[in-house]
């Protein structure tokens, strides 16, 4: 820019080239004040929501019941306490956890090679196979939960993690397929044949010089395989009774059970947040391409 | 990219195929299989041909269900993808307040959706619930579980709370990816900001915008959990969406034939929006390509 309004000249062409750098300037100055008030505006309405939960969560019920306050008056970690030291809340997590990490691991290990496949040949069915795999990633879960369900209970997998893995592979490979592919075309070809030609067997040149190439198409992969696993509660109660009962289910049938306290209820779910909000700042360049499938 | 004919890759592909078949088309089987029998019980089945599809299509329950279903997703999309771009073109190009407002935008996309179902159900009632209680002192008589109304309204704000993020995002990748080229030989034409939008940054998004009204499209037409926790499908039937009809029909009566049928109904929808999807990317990736 700076080398176009110094060259020579540049004063004499209609429409004052050379003008054009303060003219940004002032519109920038300008233009952030509607802009911020519209941000600031859409921000909050995000962000009261979650603020509620948060304080919520840091009150007594007594509290929450007696009156309305905009802030915690007596602060309290009791809640937390509760999740924290209570088996029947805290092995919620440790459920989730499991079969998020089985379902994400799994996803990313038979997703690679597929993906690769699909970046690079050109095979028998393929445009086919791409789209059929899509149609995985948009099926409505209701559609298949009593299926699975009747599925993972004659195979005598039911109310275990490898089951709610497994169900979960359903549409994650196909998201993790997709994803990795997006990333996997921007890798040019050449780097493949180079490495054929210096004697790499497939399996290393996979391992050791493609997988670095693409390591941050592996990582937006693997958090949106671990975060649609996470979120998703419909097939995981199905397939779930007990022993490998995931969070959402507990919060979901405690509001159903007993008398409710209100507290726990927000602190399990400011705890559910936390994961995402954790990892948030790392991806936060990918989100959009995670969620178009690799295409944006 | 131009590709080489590998048969071969069809072993690289293989490990998903099995394990993308085994959650995927067994049941479907399932599903095709109670689509076309009927029982007394006993797991005794015989043959009923179309009798399920031509039940379900004469059946008022789906086709309220499936109504109420469009009801919601056309309006939701009204409201999230104008709003959206809005957002977009709102936000600041780059820096850390660019970081920033992707950051806390993006915090509602990751919130398991029971927990979008819980945040506004607490927030919304009326005794401890900030919107609810300020409904209230406005004096709104504001109640989502009693009033159809109120049970819809909350239902839409919700979900474009949670999901006006996504179209924002994607809005604001299609904004990013425009040179600066444009916006300069705009200024020299002196076009409008109206006119910038209009010819510039619109056709530039159109592809991702695309994208992201199907990925809206999709994704509300399967919604379940969050109207679930909310309002339970309720009052009377005023919520109940597709999935959370054929939820009640399939787990909740046990009516498998029907539901089932009704699965397959709801399938073959999905199949052609998919369709649609998977055209406009294979489009969109041949015009980047070029």
């Amino acid at each position: 820019m700076s080398d176009v309004t110094s060259a020579p000249g540049a004063a004499s062409i209609p429409g004052d080239v050379s003008a054009a750098e303060p003219q940004a300037r002032t519109r920038r100055r300008f233009r952030p004040n509607g802009s911020m008030i519209v941000m600031v505006l859409y921000l909050l309405f995000l962000m009261l929501p979650i603020y509620w939960l948060l304080n919520m969560s840091l009150k007594t019920n007594a509290e929450i019941l007696s009156g309305f306050s905009l802030w915690p008056r007596n602060l309290t970690l009791a809640n937390y306490e509760k999740i924290l030291s209570d088996p029947s809340w805290y092995m919620g997590y440790v459920n989730s956890i499991i079969y998020v990490t089985m379902n994400t691991v799994l996803s990313i290990v038979v997703a690679l090679p597929a993906a690769y496949a699909f970046s690079r040949y050109r095979f028998m069915g393929d445009k086919h196979l791409f789209f059929w795999l899509l149609t995985n990633r948009m099926a409505p879960p209701a559609v298949f939960a009593l299926p699975f369900f009747q599925l993972y209970s004659s195979v005598g997998l039911f109310d275990t993690h490898i089951a709610v893995a497994l169900a979960h592979t359903l549409f994650n490979v196909p998201l993790a397929v997709w994803i990795l592919e997006g990333f996997m075309r921007g890798v040019p070809r050449e780097i493949d044949e180079t490495a054929y030609i210096d004697g790499y067997s497939f399996p290393k040149f996979f391992v050791k010089i493609f997988m670095p190439l693409i390591a941050s198409g592996i990582g937006v992969a693997a958090f949106f395989c671990f975060m649609f696993s996470w979120v998703e509660l419909l097939l995981s109660r199905t397939l779930t009774s007990v022993d490998a009962k995931p969070i959402a289910a507990t919060m979901t049938r405690t509001v159903s059970a007993s008398g409710l306290d209100w507290g726990v209820l927000a602190a399990a779910g400011v705890l559910t947040i936390l994961p995402g909000a954790l990892v948030i700042w790392f991806v936060r360049n990918y989100i959009a391409k995670g969620f178009a499938l690799g295409r944006v | 990219m131009n590709k080489t004919v590998n048969q071969k890759a069809w072993f690289l592909v293989l490990p998903v195929l099995i394990l993308v078949g085994f959650s995927a088309v067994i049941p479907l089987m399932t599903v095709v299989n109670y689509s076309v029998q009927d029982t007394f019980g006993n797991n005794v089945f015989f043959w009923a041909g179309l009798d399920w599809f031509r039940d379900m299509l004469e059946s008022e329950r789906m086709w309220n269900a499936l109504g109420r279903q469009l009801v919601f997703s056309g309006i939701i999309l009204a409201i999230e993808v104008p709003l959206g771009i809005f957002v977009a073109l709102n936000m600041p190009k780059k820096g850390f307040w660019a970081s920033f407002c992707l950051v806390l935008m993006s915090l509602p996309l990751l919130i398991p959706w029971n927990v979008v179902g819980t945040i506004w159900q607490i927030f919304g009632r009326v005794d401890i619930g900030l919107l609810g209680y300020v409904l209230a002192k406005l004096g709104v008589n504001y109640n989502y579980t009693q009033n159809v109304i109120d049970a819809w309204a909350t239902v839409i704000v919700m979900d474009v709370w949670h999901w006006t993020s996504l179209v924002a995002l994607l809005a604001y990748a299609g904004l990013q990816s425009i040179p600066d080229a444009y916006y300069q030989a705009a200024k020299i034409d002196q076009a409008s900001r109206w006119k910038v939008f209009r010819f510039i940054e619109l056709p530039k998004m159109a592809g991702v915008l695309m994208i992201a009204i199907l990925l809206r499209f999709m994704d509300s037409f399967m919604i379940y959990t969050e109207p679930f926790v909310v309002t339970g499908g309720g009052p009377g039937n005023a919520t109940t969406f597709l999935s959370i009809d054929l939820v009640k029909m399939a787990l909740g009566q046990f009516d498998l034939g029907p539901a089932a049928a009704f699965s397959l109904m709801y399938f073959l929808v999905i199949l052609l929006i998919s369709w649609v999807f998977y055209t406009v990317m294979t489009n969109l990736d041949k015009r980047d390509g070029v």
